[in-house]
């Protein structure tokens, strides 16, 4: 099986098929990344490149280190103002990577839907890890992943996330991703940081979240970004905490065995108390071991796919 | 020079000619339409079987000269105007320097004079710049030829300032065209905010933001018992409130544009840059509901807001794209294909609102084939179907998101002045 597009622009769109091949195929590689020998020949002669016009500890190594352990030739480009007052085009900067015999571009990039440019501009495939308030397919890829591996399927969970939907890529990602895969995606947070009609996408909206935690299998909390408070979205952290907040006792309300997520990096005592942070059914700490088991897989399908085709 | 229109379906909104006519304009003004003319050295254009209008007027296009000509100018817009059947524009005053004295009134004037295909009216501003503090001399703009002000692009965002510019301009009985648009409810917004932004994970902007700002130039009309005019009218609440303060008497007027009848916020779907206008495409819903204001006359006018962009302002990330869509030689075509061939409008309507009101408004003295009046005259074919190919545009920028579609309504003669500028869909 390949992947239809040359690129992984997104999880909307996406069959549940070719999800699954990836999640598949991301199985194979953890095996890689929990050995001792940590090298594959993968990705041998092909040339990654890593674009990222936001600052990204986390993806960025991931995606590196990815590269690195299928013996990729790597590098990476970072500019943390945008194209445009750079003075160069994403187009233009993206067409001089390519040109350097490069097979796949990584790009992350404030303003939504700018990997999809650079997908239309140039031949390497491009993947997104992370536009704007738009996607980030790779994080929901690794959230399914540890879910799966974690409860055997993803059909039929109910996946509560909780926290800041409006401006997350990661919620957006994950509902597409979740729906296609026949979870039930159930979304909370204050009205204000709920996307408009986002109940029409095959999602359930809450206003509180007792009714979106309870029975859930999984409970994912969301970076709460402090500043939104000057932007009058929410009124004050001591607030949020106390009506969107994932304590022990509202925990109590999601299945006995549910897994607590968090895309990272966590701050304690707003999106989780410490105490749920560090509980045992946290699995934020594998979340991230799966992240670079699922950028591998993605790597290495981007990389075949041409090799498939021509053999076709 | 003379010439003999044979043959052609002539309508006429004014004088409320309908049928088959032979038509003569000689030196430049309609003499005669009757029956079954013939005349000695004369210009015969054969135009049977296709539909003789008085020439297209708009209310709202943006011809970018001065300052902005690496996108449009006078020549080439007109060009455009032109070949989509349009024998007058009217241009907004976004312009660098601003269309906010004098001299760029005439000067826009003088250029239309020596390079323009089809008539130019200059549109002043409201305010000095654009920048919504203090009044433009709309005086001197009214004397030096401006036909309305407007500050489109912006909205005037203080409603005292606007409630006076509205009390001012009509010492001068000239037109006020609001853009209508509450940049606050707009935040960072650059879509419709609905279900679409939500997919494309892009910021929206609500429908109210223009709602709410045509709410209160309808109050401020009202109450100073002073013609307003709406300009790009876009969403179903916006129709309906419009609708109802002309029911009240109100003295308002509005315009829609193509794309609001024809394109939805799908069009945005890949962050297609051509489909990102301002206001923008919004809901199959409100699409149905101006539609419905053009059938029941809510909407008086249909206008271009022809906006062409350069291709680098529209191949970048869809956020920092600029606002709006080439609209000339896609308008006709689009009024024939959406709203004339499905039953929704007839012709003369359409003649209605895309000559004889548009005219009305500006206080021009167009859009109408009334004998003595200028030949300006749009020959259309609506059972001619041809595929919008942008890249053969006559005007600089080739920003539409019609490109592949298929429409019918092809503008086979524009003529000026009695002039033929475009014969047989060849611009001359």
């Amino acid at each position: 099986m390949v992947l239809k597009s040359k690129d992984l622009l997104g999880l909307r769109g996406m069959t549940a098929e070719e999800i699954e091949h990836i999640l598949d195929t991301a199985k194979m590689m953890k095996y890689v990344i929990t050995s001792n020998n940590k090298r594959t020949p993968h990705l041998q002669g092909k040339s990654i490149v890593t674009l990222f016009y936001e600052n990204s500890t986390r993806t960025r190594l991931s995606f590196e280190l990815a590269s690195k352990y299928m013996s990729a030739s790597s590098a990476n480009i970072s500019s943390s103002v945008s194209s445009v007052a750079k003075g160069e085009t994403l187009v233009d900067t993206g067409k001089t990577i390519d040109m350097m015999g490069t097979d796949v571009i990584v790009i992350r990039h404030p303003q939504s839907g700018a990997p999809h440019l650079l997908a239309k501009h140039v031949k390497a495939s491009v993947i997104n890890a992370g536009d704007g308030m738009n996607e980030h397919p790779t994080q929901a890829l690794l959230d399914m992943f540890t879910i799966r591996e974690k409860k055997g399927t993803l059909k039929g969970l109910k996946v509560a996330i909780i926290g800041d939907i409006y401006h997350s890529r990661v919620a957006r990602s994950n509902a597409w991703g979740l729906v296609t895969m026949g979870a039930e995606v159930a979304l909370a947070g204050p009205a204000t940081l709920i996307p408009p009609k986002m109940e029409t996408t095959g999602v359930k909206v809450y206003s509180t979240i007792h009714e979106a935690i309870i029975d859930a299998d999984v409970v994912m909390a969301l970076r709460m970004q402090l500043e939104r408070q000057k932007k009058a979205l929410f009124p004050s952290i001591r607030e949020y905490f106390r009506f969107f907040g994932l304590d022990e006792n509202r925990l109590r309300l999601a299945k006995k065995d549910a897994l607590i997520m968090h895309p990272g990096p966590v701050n304690r005592g707003v999106e989780l108390s410490s105490a749920i942070a560090d509980n045992e059914k946290s699995v934020i700490n594998e979340q991230v071991t799966n992240g670079v088991a699922v950028r591998m897989a993605l790597l290495y399908l981007l990389t075949r796919r041409g090799i498939n085709e021509a053999a076709d | 020079m003379k010439l003999l229109i044979k043959n052609g379906h002539i309508i006429d909104a004014k004088t409320g000619i309908d049928g088959v006519f032979d038509l003569i304009a000689e030196d430049g003004k309609i003499v005669e339409i009757s029956g079954d003319i013939d005349a000695e050295g004369c210009e015969i254009v054969d135009a049977e079987g296709k539909y003789v209008l008085p020439g297209l007027v708009d209310a709202h296009c943006h011809l970018r000269d001065p300052g902005f000509e690496y996108k449009e100018d006078i020549e080439s817009g007109t060009r455009s105007a032109a070949k989509g059947g349009f024998t007058s524009v009217a241009c907004m005053p976004n312009t660098n320097p601003v269309i906010d004295s004098e001299s760029v009134v005439k000067y826009i004037l003088n250029k239309a004079k020596q390079e323009g295909y089809v008539n130019v009216y200059p549109i002043g501003a409201i305010t000095k710049g654009l920048k919504g503090e203090e009044l433009a001399e709309i005086g001197e703009l009214k004397f030096a030829g401006a036909v309305a002000v407007s500050d489109d692009g912006k909205p005037v965002k203080s409603s005292s300032l606007m409630k006076k510019a509205m009390q001012y301009a009509s010492m001068f009985d000239i037109t006020v065209i609001s853009h209508c648009e509450d940049t606050d409810l707009v935040e960072e917004g650059v879509m419709n905010e609905g279900c679409m932004s939500t997919a494309l994970g892009l910021k929206g902007i609500p429908a109210a933001a223009e709602e709410a700002m045509v709410a209160r130039e309808l109050l401020l009309s009202e109450y100073l018992d002073i013609p307003i005019h709406i300009a790009h009218v876009s969403t179903a609440l916006s129709v309906e409130l419009i609708r109802n303060a002309k029911k009240r008497g109100a003295r308002v007027t509005c315009e829609t544009c193509p794309h609001y009848f024809s394109l939805t916020e799908e069009a945005c779907m890949g962050y297609d840059t051509n489909a990102k206008v301002n206001p923008p495409l919004r809901t199959a819903r409100d699409v149905q509901a101006v539609i419905e204001g053009i059938a029941d006359d809510t909407i008086d006018i249909i206008a271009t807001d022809h906006a062409p962009h350069h291709i680098d302002e529209k191949r970048v990330e869809f956020s920092l794209a600029a606002n709006g869509m080439v609209g000339f030689e896609t308008a006709l075509p689009l009024a024939v294909t959406k709203l004339v061939r499905p039953g929704i409008i007839t012709m003369r309507k359409l003649v209605e609102k895309m000559s004889l009101n548009p005219a009305k408004l500006l206080g021009i003295n167009k859009g109408t084939l009334d004998p003595g009046s200028a030949a300006d005259i749009t020959i259309v074919d609506i059972d001619a179907k041809f595929t919008v190919r942008p890249e053969l545009f006559e005007s600089k920028s080739k920003n539409s998101p019609f490109g592949g579609m298929e429409l019918y309504g092809l503008v086979w003669g524009t003529i000026v002045d009695g002039r033929p500028v475009v014969s047989e869909n060849i611009l001359l």
